[in-house]
């Protein structure tokens, strides 16, 4: 024990500090920008899959399949088809672009689940009532549907997006530098593993952890009541 | 640079794919039982144990539910021989994961006992039910109902998870996806392979557990 | 000619069929009532003609004009001449009773704002809630919301209104004040189809009375007809039974 606190002097360095800022940066860039782009796409496979607003069955086929496929991979193996199929494509692309498309991929599906989930929290009537009224399937969604199920999709959308800012640890194996990778770079040059890990557990717990507790509370403050 | 995707190289290699598979299931199975019995436990002491015993337990799934199981393997891995603890890889993978699951277990348990209703202990008991009972016929029919799907969605997770063991070398469905491309360098066709073997794995799962759910416990909601 | 005719319409809920072989007629300004046992297709009917179930067979005309179920364009133009109000009330619960007035003629129709909201506080008052125009669904009570339904449905101007067991999911002491809304209407000439099980009043205001059961109309006649001297069996059983309690 003397001895790591002796040691934690040297790896607190000003070098080492910024090295893990900058992962720490990068972790949280990742994780947004995959889960933003993710969301964007789940909206767009919830909707494409609901009966209510697109007729045409094969359509809402390929979103059920879309969804089925990418929710059941797990997170290194996509990884790693992402990083091949770039490859073939002859794609010249960083490494963050490859880990923040497999966030994107594996955030559409579960997103598109989250949103499913919010839109069929409306009560059926609600759409006989629009349709009655001769609005179009995406008129009803916009103005009476999705106003009504954002309390519903936002909660668990949170929740998820914790589960993927730590999935991002993964990206470490292709070696984008996010804080995995640099804590396996610290640990490389020398620095002893209970420092190296054990900083960025403290680090992804400070992310994480208020994110979780603001889902929670969201979730307390968005619960539907009776009616509206 | 021309590369044609080449399906037949890889072919030969399935079945060695499948026993991955296998082992996959195992360890999704064995860091499951872990992990639940470490969540009974944990989640009964929250709801019944002594007011001390309470905050070390939430502080540990707190801090499990919000940091990255892979670093999580990675401390104990490479941390705990530093003082001593020496584990083999599969040993830390599955003592990670359990832990893991432990702490989402917890969570998941919890809840079950909190939905246990009060007015349905109380009128088992006026009708004179003894206490073991009441325990048998009333609130473990419930918990038991109330925390199946919850638990099913966590053993599908887990079977995902498990794809994590391979970067500490376990040879599970991922790990000899490593082995077949270094062998093969079919990359993307080897890996888009495993990934329908996870998407085929986990949809097994998900029915068998939808059809036990369905009927030992009468849960209507399919899980697709 | 007829205002509404139905002529031989047949509807099916997946396998099942739930209207058979319906025949109505309505003139202009009639006010129709429909009543009937549970799950005799009485509110089926109105859900069909509103097109929010496609029909098996059969024929509707208004003003002798055959109206189409079958292309999206067609249904538009089916939906502008038929307003309905349902049993939940169905109020948009994201918008104030003002927009939920408002909102299909301003984002369907696309009126002029400003003149549709003078329409729709016109309305409001003649419905009894001009100090409710700013409350949501949830505040209000369920006979106000219903009055607001009406109101929705109006600001349509629809040729003719259909009212599913408006009052239904009332509490009875909310029920009066949707009745007095109805008879207001039917005192202006509006052509109405009322599914409803209040027989006093249905009495009261209708000219014609439908009696439906297992999806066929059984029996079609003047109130005193049905209510004093019904002419089937079936018919003479369920007034009978009703009006009993």
């Amino acid at each position: 024990m003397a001895a790591l606190i002796e040691e934690a002097g040297r790896f607190y360095s000003y070098y080492n500090l910024i090295y893990l800022g900058k992962a720490f940066l990068f972790t949280i860039l990742l994780s947004f920008a995959g889960c933003g782009i993710g969301f964007v796409l789940g909206a767009g496979l919830a909707v494409m899959r609901h009966p209510r607003i697109v007729s045409f069955a094969p359509l809402r086929w390929f979103a059920l399949l879309y969804v089925e496929l990418f929710r059941r991979i797990p997170f290194l193996v996509l990884l790693m088809v992402v990083f091949f199929a770039f490859q073939l494509a002859g794609a010249d692309v960083t490494m963050f672009t490859v880990a923040a498309t497999t966030v994107a991929l594996s955030a559409s599906a579960f997103s598109a689940e989250n949103v499913r989930a919010g839109l069929e929290s409306i009560h059926p009537n609600q759409w006989d009532a629009a349709e009655a009224m001769n609005m179009g399937g995406l008129t009803a969604l916009r103005r009476v549907v999705l106003p009504q199920s954002w309390r519903v999709i936002i909660p668990p959308s949170m929740t998820y997006s914790v589960g993927l800012v730590k999935a991002t640890s993964i990206a470490s194996q292709i070696g984008v530098l996010e804080l995995t990778y640099a804590a396996k770079i610290l640990n490389q040059k020398g620095f002893s593993a209970a420092l190296c890990f054990g900083t960025i557990l403290v680090l992804y717990f400070c992310l994480c952890y208020p994110l979780n507790l603001f889902a929670t509370s969201l979730e307390k403050r968005l619960a539907p009541s009776r009616n509206r | 640079m021309s590369y044609t995707l080449q399906f037949g190289q890889v072919t030969p290699y399935l079945g060695y794919l499948a026993g991955g598979a296998w082992l996959a299931l195992q360890l999704a199975a064995i860091a499951f039982v872990l992990g639940w019995a470490i969540g009974l436990g944990c989640a009964s002491t929250l709801h019944y144990g002594p007011r001390w015993a309470r905050w070390p337990i939430r502080a540990y799934v707190v801090f499990f539910l919000n940091t990255p199981l892979l670093v999580q393997i990675f401390f104990l891995y490479f941390a705990l021989p530093d003082w001593g603890i020496l584990l083999g890889s599969f040993q830390a993978v599955v003592l990670g994961m359990s832990l893991n699951a432990g702490a989402y277990l917890t969570e998941i348990q919890r809840a079950g006992f909190n939905s246990i209703r009060q007015a349905e202990v109380e009128a088992a008991e006026t009708l004179g039910f003894t206490r073991v009972q009441s325990i048998r016929y009333v609130v473990l029919p419930h918990i038991l109902k109330v925390l199946f799907p919850p638990l099913s969605n966590q053993y599908i997770i887990l079977t995902m998870t498990t794809s994590i063991a391979a970067i500490f070398g376990v040879e599970e469905l991922t790990g000899r996806t490593y082995n077949i491309n270094a062998q093969t360098f079919r990359s993307l066709e080897i890996f888009s392979i495993a990934a329908l073997y996870y998407v085929v794995l986990t949809l097994i799962a998900s029915a068998a557990l939808y059809a036990v759910g369905r009927y030992f416990f009468r849960i209507k909601r399919s899980p697709f | 000619m007829p205002h509404l005719a139905i002529d031989n319409l047949n509807a099916d809920y997946g396998a099942t069929p739930i209207l058979r072989d319906v025949d109505l007629s309505v003139e202009r300004g009639e006010i129709v009532a429909i009543i009937g046992p549970s799950g005799s297709g009485k509110s089926t009917l109105l859900r069909v003609l509103t097109g929010l179930l496609k029909p098996r067979s059969g024929r509707v005309e208004i003003a002798g004009e055959v109206v189409n179920y079958t292309s999206a364009a067609a249904l538009r133009k089916v939906r502008d001449r038929f307003a309905i109000v349902f049993q939940q009330y169905n109020l948009f619960q994201n918008m104030t009773a003002l927009r939920n007035v408002t909102i299909a003629p301003t984002i369907v129709k696309k009126r002029n704002a400003a003149e549709v909201e003078r329409e729709a506080r016109a309305l409001l008052e003649k419905v009894g809630l001009s100090h409710r125009i700013d409350a949501y669904p949830d505040e209000m009570s369920g006979g106000q919301q219903q009055r607001v339904a009406i109101a929705r449905a109006l600001a349509l101007k629809p040729e003719i209104l259909l009212l599913d067991e408006v009052t239904s999911a009332l509490d009875p002491e909310l029920v009066a004040e949707v009745l007095d809304t109805i008879r207001t209407l039917a005192s202006e000439g509006m052509t109405m189809l009322i599914v409803s099980h209040e027989m006093a009043f249905v009495r009261e205001v209708a000219t014609k009375v439908v009696f439906m059961a297992d999806g066929r109309i059984v029996e079609v006649g003047p109130p005193a007809q049905i209510f004093d001297a019904p002419q089937t069996e079936r018919c003479a059983e369920f007034v009978r039974r009703i009006l009993r309690h």
